[in-house]
């Protein structure tokens, strides 16, 4: 188990071989990207910040938490931080289990708990030039304008 | 005592500023502390009940504070 927070290009290729295991049968690889666009935006950037003490420290107990969970040591968790271009890989999460169901619940448990407990914030930079942080407890307003 | 508060994100923006030391009595609680910020220039853009950390862990508003302690402020978290 390997958790980082980390400020250059996530080696995805990396993160799987370290999750490889003679005895697993799968390993589930999540990659979290850039999107170009976000509620009707377009995006051409985000900048990542994180408290980094805390996300180092939160980051490795969800994974410990999944270890424990899913019963594997084999969750390699990697979260970029700095500006982002889109395309670019924010986050990568492999996870290797005998069984693919069980590879596939604690992947879907560490981005579950990543999203609700990480202390990692963005900044979207939009074409016109703006700028603005992501909340994502804000209600979306979805509609034609009026 | 004295207690230092960590702002982030979008609320180190509209405080103007990522770090605030406060003077409290003993027995201060996070409650406190988040009540102090709200006060400031900008303050009540921040929830009455936000996500608190003390010293890296999540804290509830009851927790009592020490002396020395790093008392952040967490907006909502946007991982991934």
């Amino acid at each position: 188990m390997r958790t980082a927070i980390v400020d250059d290009v996530i080696d995805t290729a990396a993160l799987l071989d370290e999750a490889q295991r003679d005895s697993n049968g799968a390993i589930v690889l999540f990659v979290g990207t850039v999107r170009d666009n976000n509620s009707g935006r377009l995006v051409t950037g985000i900048d990542y910040a994180c408290y980094g003490a805390m996300a180092a420290r939160e980051l490795a107990s969800i994974c410990a938490e999944a270890a424990e969970r899913f019963a594997t040591v084999d969750i390699v968790v990697e979260h970029r931080i700095g500006h982002l271009t889109v395309g670019e890989t924010s986050l990568a999460i492999a996870v290797g289990h005998a069984r693919r169901a069980t590879a596939y619940e604690a992947s879907r448990y560490v981005i579950e708990q990543i999203k609700r407990r990480l202390p990692i914030w963005k900044r979207e930079e939009y074409t016109d030039g703006t700028r603005e942080w992501v909340d994502p407890t804000a209600v979306a307003v979805v509609g034609p304008e009026s | 005592m004295t207690v230092t508060a960590l702002l982030f994100a979008s609320y180190a923006d509209v405080l103007q500023r990522e770090s605030i030391e406060f003077t409290l009595p003993h027995g201060a609680t996070v409650s406190d502390v988040v009540s102090r910020v709200r006060a400031l220039p900008g303050g009540a853009m921040l929830p009455p009940t936000p996500l608190v950390a003390v010293n890296h862990e999540y804290a509830r508003a009851d927790v009592v504070l020490s002396s020395g302690d790093e008392v952040a402020i967490i907006p909502p978290v946007a991982g991934g």
